[in-house]
């Protein structure tokens, strides 16, 4: 499904990512793992599209399409999702009307009619219903005043919504007491599906309890430096990244 | 308001720059250039007015050749040349129309490009409309109607003959002709605009509207509102304006009155979308405007006003709450963008006690323009228990454009609560790759984040309006972000 060949990624010229390779199926569960500073979120802004970062060289092919000349946008609509470590705040718009947005501009680019609003809503009601959002919060502005674990279930509530093919979940559980983390894992996990695929990008072992990989990859200065089963994971949290170095 | 998305706006937009710049060719019956009593006697005399009427512009006159153009305002333009200007300009027409379809074909056409349909029959909205093109007023709907309720809506022309007693008694008495500048510009040369009287008791059953259009070139459009609801009445009046494009700057400096007797309530909104220039800053409607409502007791004035449009704006749409218990409200949202200027707020002056007064203020700048909030609240000795909420919040697109806040307070009695809140934000890169992110390109995400904004006041607006509004929000920001 996502191929990632030899990328290099540069902001303000300092390079971050330096030749990364990575290949994901659908039906995959990869970890990213890595210390701070290793460019993991660097990673996943680059799949996404973050103009900011500038590709030197290398691709990011989905589903055989090179994505480089494609806007963060168009991404979006062939299915990328990255759930943001630091979801921002728009005052004024709700939760569903946001998502109503988003939804109908994904449709819209594919040439489908905008979702009529009673599938729209029985839709949100469902998905609402399956991370155990409450409907209040639904009218809510987006993100704002929202404490941690609600903007992560947010993140996690409007993927759900918009079922994308590769979801990237950039420290999902940062900022998270272990209830929520529960409820978040919980429902990416009832989201999983033969057909797409999930990147984890963590610091702990803590997620991968929950969300349990299928491959974990160590960054370290730009660069994959080990890859392994899920039992790296828990390698990782005993011994730390210094071996690795 | 949930129902219009903005995706509902985006099928609505059929086109991306000002769509109201276009030009009708009417043959237009229009004074040479320049002003002096003869020209003020001149207008009198084709609006067949009473000798009274005639002074008065005359008075008005007088005084406004002694007057400066006021120069504190945050705004920085070449001032108009007052000599230069066609003070009258009107739409040859048969002089009396007994049915819309004697309305010049041209002029039809004209409304229709604007979106406004004047045919009573298939007009699905209620909402009677006076249309001003220019100087005149054109055509007034759903007259029958409102007659039935003895509401009276018309020009104000031809109130002056129909209704003198109400004229003289009320006009002049919100905004003195010595008032300011334009104000004594516009008691000289006011051509027409719109006159209405809610009868006490009378809940006026539809929205009433006034459409302004400038469409001569080198003229300035000069109208003239009052609005009287008598006790225990209420009204809900709406002002559009457009004009075409013209790499000229075109003057207009109107004058509203509102007065909202006992018990009355008075819901007076706009949108404001005069041509506001290129996008060099070259053209563009100098809109000089006076607004102000006064409320006896009991009574309520709401000023809403939504102002994207015009190359330099100069407006405070006020309140005088001089009956106890009165309340006067104003709603606002600015947006500046390519050069616009525009420098407005309000007045709310508490002279009654009990009285209450709510300002909400949104100011939204893009590109090289200056948006500035300039508001004075002011408490009297005599008004006891006053109260004033403010909130002003400015939203920055880009660093080129400013946004100012000039609150002014004067309390001068101790039981006064006043609050003042203020915030000035930036729509963000990182706001705009989250809404990127989920597939929302960026000119949609910064509908989205205006919209969200605004909300508060785009609520208080008619229907009607708020799906117009929200459209034009979205026109005036287009191209802000590269």
């Amino acid at each position: 499904m996502l191929q990632v060949k030899n990328l290099h990624a540069s902001i303000n010229d300092k390079e971050i990512l330096k030749g990364i390779n990575l290949e994901i199926k659908a039906g995959e569960v990869h970890a990213i793992m890595g210390p701070n500073g290793s460019g993991k979120s660097t990673l996943s802004a680059v799949i996404a599209g973050k103009e900011e970062y500038e590709v030197t060289d290398g691709s990011i092919i989905l589903n055989g399409e090179d994505l480089e000349d494609l806007a963060p946008e168009d991404r979006a609509h062939k299915g990328i999702f990255l759930s943001f470590q630091y979801p921002v705040e728009i005052p004024g718009v709700t939760v569903t009307n946001f998502i109503k947005t988003a939804i109908n501009e994904t449709r819209k680019a594919k040439g489908l009619e905008e979702l009529p609003a009673k599938e729209m809503l029985k839709l949100i009601r469902e998905k609402a219903d399956l991370l155990e959002i409450d409907r209040k919060f639904l009218s809510r502005s987006l993100n704002e005043g929202f404490s941690g674990g609600e903007k992560k279930r947010n993140e996690i509530f409007q993927m759900a919504m918009l079922e994308p093919k590769l979801a990237i979940l950039d420290e999902t559980d940062s900022g998270l007491d272990i209830d929520a983390l529960k409820v978040v894992a919980n429902g990416v996990n009832k989201l999983k599906s033969k057909d797409n695929a999930v990147i984890v990008i963590t610091h702990y072992q803590r997620l991968l309890d929950y969300i349990v990989p299928d491959f974990v990859h160590v960054l370290h200065n730009g660069k994959i430096v080990k890859s392994g089963g899920k039992e790296l994971a828990l390698e990782l949290e005993e011994k730390g990244y210094d071996w690795l170095k | 308001m949930n129902k219009f998305t903005e995706d509902d706006l985006k099928k609505e937009l059929e086109t991306k720059e000002y769509e109201y710049g276009f030009y009708t060719n009417i043959e237009a019956d229009k004074f040479p250039v320049g002003l002096n009593e003869e020209v003020v006697i001149a207008i009198s005399k084709k609006k067949n007015e009473p000798a009274w009427m005639t002074e008065w512009r005359l008075e008005a006159f007088k005084v406004w050749k002694e007057m400066k153009e006021p120069d504190w305002a945050n705004v920085n333009y070449e001032k108009p040349k007052f000599q230069d200007i066609s003070y009258y300009s009107a739409p040859v027409q048969k002089p009396k129309l007994d049915s819309l379809d004697q309305v010049d074909p041209e002029l039809l056409k004209t409304f229709e490009k604007l979106g406004i349909s004047i045919d009573e029959q298939k007009r699905l909205s209620n909402v009677a409309v006076d249309i001003v093109v220019d100087s005149v007023s054109v055509a007034t709907t759903f007259k029958k109607t409102l007659n039935e309720k003895g509401i009276i809506f018309m020009p104000i022309s031809e109130a002056i003959q129909e209704h003198p007693e109400l004229v003289k008694k009320y006009l002049g008495t919100i905004v003195p002709k010595t008032d300011n500048f334009y104000a004594a510009l516009n008691s000289a040369v006011f051509s027409d605009g719109s006159f209405c009287y809610i009868p006490k008791g009378v809940t006026c059953p539809m929205e009433l509207s006034t459409y302004f259009r400038i469409n001569e070139g080198g003229t300035g459009q000069f109208e003239r509102t009052l609005v009287i609801a008598d006790k225990g009445s209420y009204v809900s009046y709406l002002e559009g304006c457009t004009a075409p494009a013209r790499d000229e700057n075109q003057l207009h400096a109107a004058v509203v009155e509102l007065i909202a007797l006992d018990d009355a309530e008075i819901k007076y909104s706009t949108v404001q979308n005069w041509f506001p220039g290129d996008a060099e800053g070259k053209g563009g409607v100098y809109n000089f405007v006076t607004k102000r409502g006064l409320c006896e007791k009991n009574a309520k004035i709401s000023w809403t006003q939504v102002e994207t449009g015009s190359a330099v704006t100069w407006k405070y749409p006020s309140c005088v709450l001089k009956g106890d218990n009165s309340v006067g409200e104003f709603y606002s949202i600015a947006v500046t963008n390519n050069h616009q200027q525009a420098d407005t707020g309000t007045k709310m002056i508490h002279l009654g006690n009990n009285t209450k007064s709510t300002i909400i203020s949104k100011g939204v700048s893009a590109g090289h323009s200056q948006n500035s909030y300039r508001g004075l609240v002011q408490i009297g000795a005599r008004a006891k228990n006053a109260r004033n909420f403010s909130q002003c919040d400015s939203l920055l697109m880009g660093n080129k454009c400013g946004a100012h806040t000039f609150p002014y307070i004067e309390a001068k009695n101790k039981t006064a609560q006043i609050e003042h809140e203020a915030t000035t934000s930036k729509i963000g890169e990182d706001q705009l790759f989250y809404c990127n992110q989920r597939g929302i390109d960026t000119e949609k995400a910064i509908a989205l984040i205006v919209n969200g904004f605004s909300k508060e006041v785009l609520n208080k607006l008619p229907m009607e309006f708020a799906v117009e509004a929200q459209k034009l929000l979205e026109i005036s920001l287009e191209g802000s972000v590269g």
